[in-house]
């Protein structure tokens, strides 16, 4: 669906984009991560035709960005950073002017207005103007307005950005939905909201791609593996640390905290998973076992150990 | 064809569901009515030769109120957008940069028709209250309204021109106002320095829009400020298609 090759952009002497590549299938949900000024914002608006590429080229299903800009726009549904608005229309007639510079028209219209106040939940404010409305709303008008006209893909730049948790669980579920019809590449600075909807994260930083792969495999890719959290009623915190250390797959043991219960933090080896050995070892001693359990890696620490390898 | 006449119908509604619309509208009446009424009365006070209209479109009221609108009919039009970011969901839209230029100029070229069409009315007041004709024929009447809107059609390029260049609706106001302002008064540069050489002179009167309104309004037509204007305003159009261009390639 998108084809990426040596894409380039420069601003005067500045390169917010170098070279990169990448592909992205028909169907994927893929989140584009990075800090801010990484280039996220300006590789999606080259991939929506709004700024030319300095060099590089970028295909749209088969359409040049620049040579066929618009038979690709055609193809995009693209919903910028903090979603500008023509804040003296309303809700309805907004979409309906959107949908009608995209080519939807005759009963068509009629429809797809519905369809997509329907799922974007716009129904109780159609009649209101633009500028009226809160920034969920706006998110949500914006969104509507990308994917008014069925396109095969589309690109949200920080959808979430600016919402409430309720609202961004909202238009989660929705992205979520619409993936299974649409291609989507997302952008975004939450994390946990990449790893509950993205099928694969592309981490972008200085205007390179750093790192293209599933949610899973990235954690995977970590050095540590999460740790595991032990919390037992032991007679000899010393002596259970030993017969931990002892078990295969832990490379270390910490005692975290120490009275009647006593809580330990279990380093693991890469691709370990040694707690089913760990609760055998408890039944065999026969301690009283409250707590195990694994801490999971983020993608906050993947994210941190890809943009600042030095701290990591 | 479809897709400009929806830019052209939201361009053309901004204009009046805005306030300013309508206050440009009221007062732009009331100057052009006080105006008509001055140019009657004074022509009631002494005999002259020349005729309503004639008169009506060579006073300096009359300029004064015909040079005020621009900037603030086109100031708009490209600032906006930039400055509101809306131009991005715009030229994301599978729609050419030409449909968006031509749709947002004629926009404003429609304003302006709307501001003058009332205009007409006088002279039909006119002559159903004073029983005579405000013009010897139809031939001032075509005449003063051609020249009115090709004279409309340039510097409303000009303004065009001024708001893709900015973000700022004031500096684009400024830009066109200036710009306006300044060929406007090239125009009166032989008359205020009588001994010029003659190529000057010649230079000055062909660009002297008081010239042409002077000439057009007593029902003469003469091509060569057809021309002018025409090529004038193709040509500043074709700079702010590439002004509107360049800018993304920078941004």
């Amino acid at each position: 669906m998108i084809k990426v090759e040596n894409l380039t952009k420069r601003y005067g002497g500045f390169t917010a984009v170098n070279g990169i590549s990448f592909e992205v299938g028909k169907g994927e949900i893929v989140g584009f991560l990075g800090p801010n000024g990484a280039g996220k914002s300006t590789t999606m608006r080259m991939l929506s035709c709004y700024l030319p590429p300095t060099s590089g080229r970028a295909e749209i299903a088969g359409f040049d960005v620049f040579k066929d800009s618009l038979k690709a726009r055609e193809r995009i549904g693209y919903m910028p950073e903090h979603v500008p608005l023509y804040n003296d229309m309303r809700v309805v007639e907004y979409l309906r002017y959107r949908a009608a510079l995209k080519g939807v028209r005759g009963r068509r219209m009629k429809e797809r207005l519905t369809d997509v106040m329907d799922l974007c939940g716009l129904r109780d404010v159609e009649r209101k103007l633009v500028g009226n409305l809160s920034k969920g709303y706006r998110q949500r008008v914006g969104l509507a307005d990308a994917m008014v006209h069925e396109p095969d893909l589309l690109i949200l730049d920080e959808p979430t950005i600016g919402l409430d948790p309720n609202q961004i669980r909202q238009v989660r579920e929705l992205i979520k939905n619409l993936g299974r019809h649409h291609t989507i590449l997302i952008s975004t600075h939450i994390l946990p909201e990449v790893e509950l909807t993205c099928s694969r994260v592309l981490i972008i930083n200085r205007g390179r791609i750093e790192a293209s792969d599933a949610p899973e495999n990235l954690r995977a890719r970590l050095r540590a593996t999460g740790d595991v959290r032990l919390e037992v009623r032991v007679p000899d915190p010393d002596h259970a640390k030993a017969a931990l250390l002892s078990v295969a797959g832990v490379r270390g043991a910490e005692v975290v905290e120490e009275g009647e219960w006593t809580t330990f933090s279990l380093g693991i080896e890469i691709g370990a998973d040694p707690r089913e050995s760990i609760y055998g070892l408890v039944k065999d001693r026969q301690w009283s076992l409250r707590e195990l359990s694994r801490e999971r890696v983020t993608l906050e620490d993947v994210f941190a150990d890809i943009t600042h390898p030095d701290e990591a | 064809m479809r897709k400009f006449f929806t830019l052209w119908t939201r361009e053309v509604a901004v204009y009046f569901r805005s306030p300013t619309a309508y206050v440009i509208l009221f007062f732009f009446l009331l100057l052009t009515g006080f105006n008509f009424y001055a140019t009657v009365n004074a022509m009631n006070q002494a005999p002259v030769r020349i005729s309503v209209v004639e008169a009506y479109f060579n006073t300096v009221f009359f300029w004064f109120g015909f040079v005020v609108p621009f900037p603030l009919i086109t100031m708009r039009l490209f600032a906006e957008e930039y400055k509101l970011g809306t131009i991005e969901p715009l030229m994301t839209a599978p729609v050419r940069d030409l449909q968006v230029l031509l749709a947002k100029y004629l926009s404003a070229v429609f304003f302006y028709v709307v501001l003058w069409a009332p205009s007409m009315l006088y002279f039909v007041v006119f002559q159903w209250q004073a029983q005579i004709s405000a013009a010897p024929a139809v031939g001032p009447y075509l005449g003063a309204y051609a020249m009115l809107l090709l004279l409309g059609l340039f510097y409303l390029s000009i303004g065009c021109l001024a708001s893709a260049l900015t973000r700022n609706q004031v500096v684009a106001a400024i830009i066109s106002f200036a710009a306006i302002a300044l060929l406007f008064y090239w125009g009166f540069y032989s008359r205020w320095f009588p001994n010029v050489s003659p190529a000057l002179r010649d230079l000055t009167d062909y660009l002297s829009a008081v010239q042409h309104m002077a000439t057009f309004s007593q029902g003469l037509l003469d091509t060569r400020p057809v021309v002018f204007y025409l090529s004038m305003t193709f040509l500043v159009l074709f700079a702010t298609y590439q002004v509107f261009q360049y800018r993304r390639w920078k941004v």
